[in-house]
Formats: structure tokens, sequence, C-alpha cells
């Protein structure tokens, strides 16, 4: 065991090398040119001089080759640090960390709220096969798959916040309340934060529940028709024992490797939920760094990403031989 | 017993008439035959081999029972509205896919404006404006224009229709072209294992790490900045996106042919002395094809999703060509997004049908196609 996981985290590094490789040289051609852009209305009204531009562009390394520009960055990665944001104007490891919890808050609630939903739909479902609880569920959650987030996002918007008035159509707080630095005034400010971020929440839940939903009614079904399964039933206990003692825990077993899966999904944010609802998480500020050209940022951002999946794709092979001893991990 | 026993015989006559005496869908062939005879009831245990025994090809077979489950049939009719409604409807349609309205139309708006004046009265002014608008923008839908138009006075309706074209031929493109990358590289690397097993799968875990829809909004960042065409940058835009989503494929034919490789079948092959090449394309892909089947179809849906996500964001299908992405983002505009739902809201319906079907159609041939199903 200890020896397959050292032999995968090398291999991961060389892996995670490859994944900053490509995204450095596709970041390194796209169009946005920070300094450009910053300083576009100085450079009309003369302010600020071309060759001030390039020396700018020096300074940020903006006019290296890309292999040049690639070595230089992961120099400093290999010294620990991931570069300092342009836009932020503060290091990137630092942004990251202040800005992933509010996400991470918001897919930690949705990914429960998941799992509530999910289950007892998707073993009910399994239990009445082909019923008409089977075919509604299955119909309605996979309607939710099919939903682009955005699309749904202003759906959901444009009824319970311009039509009704009943919830905030984005943002975090209330930008014309200004709280109280003691426990009261705190207390509702996290009120006003819950209450600005019920649709994100409902958006993200019911677009997600229903493949976490079909993967338990599969599981269930499959367990369902297991040979211990029939002989519970010979023993004569009650269907409901039987489910939810027998069956039940062994559909757990394959969902234990599905949760280490939601690794990257619990950290990495929400790019498009949180940009439609303007909520300055680290999704909504990569989007932003993206469209700008702030280079250091997306790459922090992409390599934080692909190290989450990285470790969720580790994580999922381990527990798969923890629940299931008939898998043998080393070849 | 008996009906195994037939079925065992006019299998063993099927094989000789095939010149290939060891041909996997021949395996297959008989492994569903074998399942499936129970209860579909086409084997009379009694009477003239000749007249009882009526042979079902398995793709019959996977057909039949994909037509019992009323899933697979509304996704089916659901795509196949979608392409006669976008691949037929412009026929029938007046308007063109970047004709603006041109006809002159009259505008009005009213403001009321409220407040005291000094004698403690309260005055209310109604204030009228009309002005006549070189184009029909923002036209309710009638008998002109069946949705409307949008603010450029293109006509919503056929715009769907040509979106709707758009994201299927799309669609359609990269999964085809992300399945024949799938197939060749996990092909080989399953086949062959060693070190071109591990050099092709380490190629696969790199881009199954990238995080596809931020390198997916870097990549079209790159392709907007080279000024195509927007017909070309279509094309290039498919490229991409089967770039960033093959290696799903290749891992799932990987894992089958490495599973089918211990086969006896294959063993038999060996022995035959069959090339390299026939052994793969014509006895290990095949049997590959069902899963890959399911994955395709499945994957049609999630392509839809992540074109229409680029083109919303304002980095995929560039105007005046349409697309449903391009179409929502419209709600970006307050007025649009508050007054004219008629602009926006048929886009996303037609982007869930779409999915929708494609995820119902492949879910039923997943049962369809699977050997151990029961029903």
């Amino acid at each position: 065991m200890f020896k397959y996981i050292v032999k995968r985290l090398l291999l991961s590094v060389i892996i995670l090398i490859g994944v900053s490789f490509i995204i450095y040289a596709l970041v390194r051609m796209m169009p946005m040119n920070y300094i450009e852009t910053k300083y576009s209305s100085q450079l009309l009204q003369g302010t600020v001089t071309w060759e001030d531009v390039n020396r700018f562009m020096d300074l940020y390394g903006l006019n290296d080759s890309v292999i040049v520009g690639y070595f230089k960055w992961f120099g400093k990665l290999v010294s620990g640090d991931l570069g300092e944001s342009f836009k932020y104007e503060r290091p990137v490891a630092e942004v990251i960390g202040d800005y992933m919890w509010i996400s991470f808050a918001i897919a930690l609630i949705a990914t429960i709220l998941q799992f509530l939903i999910a289950i007892p739909l998707g073993i009910s479902s399994a239990t009445h096969q082909y019923s008409v609880r089977d075919y509604t569920v299955t119909v309605l959650t996979m309607i939710g798959l099919s939903f682009p987030t955005y699309f749904f996002a202003a759906i959901v918007i444009r009824v319970f916040s311009l039509q009704l008035g009943w919830l905030p159509s984005g943002g975090l707080i209330d930008p014309g309340v200004d709280y109280a630095a003691d426990f009261a005034g705190q207390m509702a400010k996290f009120g006003d934060m819950a209450y600005h971020l019920i649709l994100p929440i409902l958006v993200s839940v019911v677009l997600s529940v229903g493949g976490l939903m079909r993967y338990t009614r599969t599981n269930t079904l499959e367990v369902l028709n297991a040979d211990y399964i029939r002989t519970a039933r010979a023993k004569g206990l009650s269907e409901r024992t039987v489910i939810y003692k027998h069956a039940f825990r062994n559909t757990l077993i394959p969902l234990a490797t599905l949760l280490a899966g939601i690794i990257p999904g619990l950290f990495g944010g929400m790019m498009i939920t949180e940009e439609v609802f303007a909520i300055d998480g680290i999704g909504r500020l990569a989007y932003r760094a993206l469209r700008e050209g702030d280079i250091p940022f997306v790459m922090g951002y992409n390599m934080f990403l692909a190290v989450l999946t990285v470790i969720g794709t580790l994580f999922s092979d381990i527990m798969y031989a923890v629940v299931d001893p008939r898998v043998k991990l080393a070849k | 017993m008996s009906d195994k026993e037939k079925q065992a015989m006019s299998d063993e006559l099927a094989a000789e008439e095939t010149v290939n005496a060891v041909s996997p869908s021949g395996e297959a062939a008989a492994a569903v035959l074998d399942d499936v005879s129970v209860d579909t009831a086409t084997v009379v245990p009694t009477g003239d081999e000749e007249e009882t025994y009526k042979e079902i090809s398995p793709m019959r077979l996977v057909l039949r029972r994909f037509f019992r489950s009323k899933l697979s049939i509304v996704g089916i009719v659901m795509i196949a509205f979608l392409f006669i409604f976008s691949f037929l409807g412009p026929v029938f349609c007046s308007w063109g896919e970047d004709e603006v309205d041109m006809s002159p139309t009259e505008y009005s708006y009213e403001f009321t404006y409220t407040y005291t004046d000094e004698n403690g009265d309260v005055v209310k002014v109604l204030e009228e404006y009309t002005y006549i608008g070189e184009i029909n923008a923002y036209a309710n839908p009638g008998s002109r224009h069946l949705l409307g138009t949008d603010e450029k006075g293109f006509d919503v309706f056929v715009r769907l229709m040509y979106g709707g074209r758009i994201s299927l031929m799309i669609g359609f493109i990269v999964v085809i072209l992300e399945t024949l990358i799938g197939i060749v590289l996990g092909g080989l690397a399953g086949y062959f294992g060693g070190w071109v097993d591990q050099l092709i799968m380490r190629i696969v875990d790199i881009f199954n790490c990238i995080p596809t829809l931020p390198i997916l909004l870097i990549a079209s960042a790159v392709i907007d900045s080279w000024h195509l065409t927007p017909d070309q940058q279509i094309y290039v835009l498919m490229v991409v996106i089967t770039l960033f989503s093959w290696s799903g494929v290749a891992r799932l034919v990987r894992g089958q042919i490495i599973s089918l490789r211990e086969q006896e079948y294959m063993t038999a092959t060996e022995v035959m002395g069959l090339p390299t090449w026939r052994k793969i394309f014509k006895h290990l892909i095949p049997n590959v094809m069902p899963q890959l089947i399911v994955s395709m179809t499945l994957g049609l849906g999630s392509v839809i999703l992540y074109e229409s996500t680029l083109s919303y964001l304002g980095l995929g299908v560039q105007l005046p060509k349409a697309a449903w992405g391009t179409m929502i983002s419209q709600v970006n505009d307050p007025v649009i997004f508050q007054y004219h739902v008629n602009v926006w809201l048929p886009a996303g319906i037609l982007i869930v049908i779409a999915v929708l079907g494609f995820n119902f159609v492949g879910d039923g041939l997943r049962d369809a196609m699977d050997p151990k199903a029961r029903k």
C-alpha cells in the first residue's frame, strides 16, 4: 500500500508538470495583455509611453518566450511561490486561500443537501423499479442534469427575484447595510449571507442531484439482486429490514469511492454559478482574472484544480481498496 | 434445455456460413440469444428445425429492447424533432439567419413623474415618447415573427433553427472525432500494454487532470485572437473541444480491451495467426462498440452543454452566426432579461430538450445493450 502511494505520488508529479506546461503555453497565447489593458487610457492621453509599457512588460515577464517564462514560473513554484497576481496585486496563494472558503461553504452545503436528497430518492426509485415513482424521479433528475447552469440560474433569478421579489438576485451581502462589529451585528451579517446564498445553492443542488441519484439507483438495483438479499428475505426478515439494514449499507460501498472524487468540486469553486450570482468566490475571481489576462492567477488556479483532481483520484482509488478487500492496488 | 441445444446447433450453422468461425460477433450473438430466449418465445420446442427457428440478429434484439422503454422513445422523438426543426425548418421560413427586419417601426415609451409643487399639490406628469426606428427590434411574438425579434432585429424563431444546426453539428462531429482518437489511442494502449500503455496512459492522465471549463475558456480566447471568419472559428472550436475531451473515451476503450484480450476467442485468433490490425479492429473494437455507442450518445449532451456555455460567455460561436448559448447571453441586458423573455427562454428550452433527449437515448441504449439485463 505504502509503495503504491509513493509510486502514484511520483507519477502525479510528472502528470502535473505536463498539465502545467500545456496550461502555461495556452495562457501565454491568450490575446488579453494585462499591462496594455491597464495602461491603455494613459497611453491614449500620452502620460505613459510605449517604452514604459515595454519596461513594465519586462518586469511582469510578459516579454519572455513561452519556454523561458515557463521555467521562471516553475522555478518559483519549486520554492513554494505561485507568483503575484497582476490584478489582485497580492500573492496568488494568498488570494486563493482567502476566497476559497466562501466557495467551499457553498459547495459543502450543496453537497450535503445533494446527498440527503439523492440517496433516499435513489433507493426508493430502485425498490420501486419501473413504477410511476421511479419514472417521475428519473425524469425530473434527468431534466435537472440537462439544464445549462447559467440558463437555470437566469430562470431562477427571473422568477424568485425579479417577479416575486422574494430573494436577492446576486451578491453575498446587502451592499446598503452596515453591520455592527458586535455579536448581534455579525449574526445579522451571517443571516444576510445565508439569505443571499439560497438561490446559488438551490441551482447547484438541482443541477447535480441527478448524477448521484442515478448512481445510487444503479448500485441499489445491483445489491438487491445479490444472493445475500435473497437469503435475508428467505429468513423471513421484513422488507424494511432487508432494504435498510442489508441493502442500504452495501450500496454505501461504491458511494464511498465517489465521496473522494468530490474533492475538486468542494474546493475548486463554481465558475458559472458564482459569476451569474456575482459571488466573489474563487471561481468568479478566476474567471475575472482569465478575462483580463492575469497569468499568475490563472496558472495558480488551474494548478490548484489539477492538484485537487490528482488527490481526488488517488484518494478514490485507495478508498476503493479500503472498502472492497478484493481489490489489490499494486500491480 | 432443448431450446438451448437448438440454439447451439443453429449457432454452429450460422458460424459455418461465415468464413470466420470464431468471430466475436457470433459469440456475442450467442450470448444475447441465450439470455432472451426465455421471454421472447421465438423458439418453439417441437416441429421442423427450419420453420421453428427464427433467427434474430443481436442488433434487432437490442432495438427491440430499446423500443420497449418509454423514455428511449421519448428521447428519440425529442432528437428527431430537433433535427427536423433545425435542418428542415429554415426551408419554410421567410427570414434568414442574419437577416434584419428593416421595416420602420414605431416605438413608444411612457414615463410617469410624480412630484409635489410649491402649493403642496401632487402633480403627476405622464410623458409619452414615440419615434420611428429604422429596424423592427424587440418585436413581440406574432404572426410576422413567431417568437419576436431581438435587439438587432433578427428573427428569434429562425435563429433558434440555425443555432440548432450548429449545436447538433458541433455535438456530432466532436463526439465522432473524440471517439476515433479514443479508439486508436485506447486500443493501442490496451492491446500492446508495456511502455506503449504507460506512455499513452500518462498522456491521458495529463489531459484528464486539466480542468475542462477553464482550459476551454482559455483556448477559445486564443482562437478569438486569430480573427478567423465565424465559419472557420466553429471548426477550430470543434477541434479544441475534441482535444480536451478524448481522454475519457481512450480510458474506456483501454479498460475494455484489457479485459477482452484475455478471453479465449482472442487466444483462438492467436492460434489462427491473424495479423495484429485484424485482431484489434475486427475482433476487439466491435466488442467495445456497445459501451462506445452509449458513451457517445451521453457525450453528445455534454458537448452541447460545453459549446453553449462557451457561446454564452462570448467565446464560442460568434455573431452573426446564431447559437443557443449566445441567444441566452442576452439576459445580461436587464431590459431583455425582464421584459423580452421570448428572446432568451426558447433557446434554453431547446438546449434542455437536446441534452435530455440524448441522455434518454443513451440510457435506453445502455439498458438495451446490457447482456445481463433481465427485461
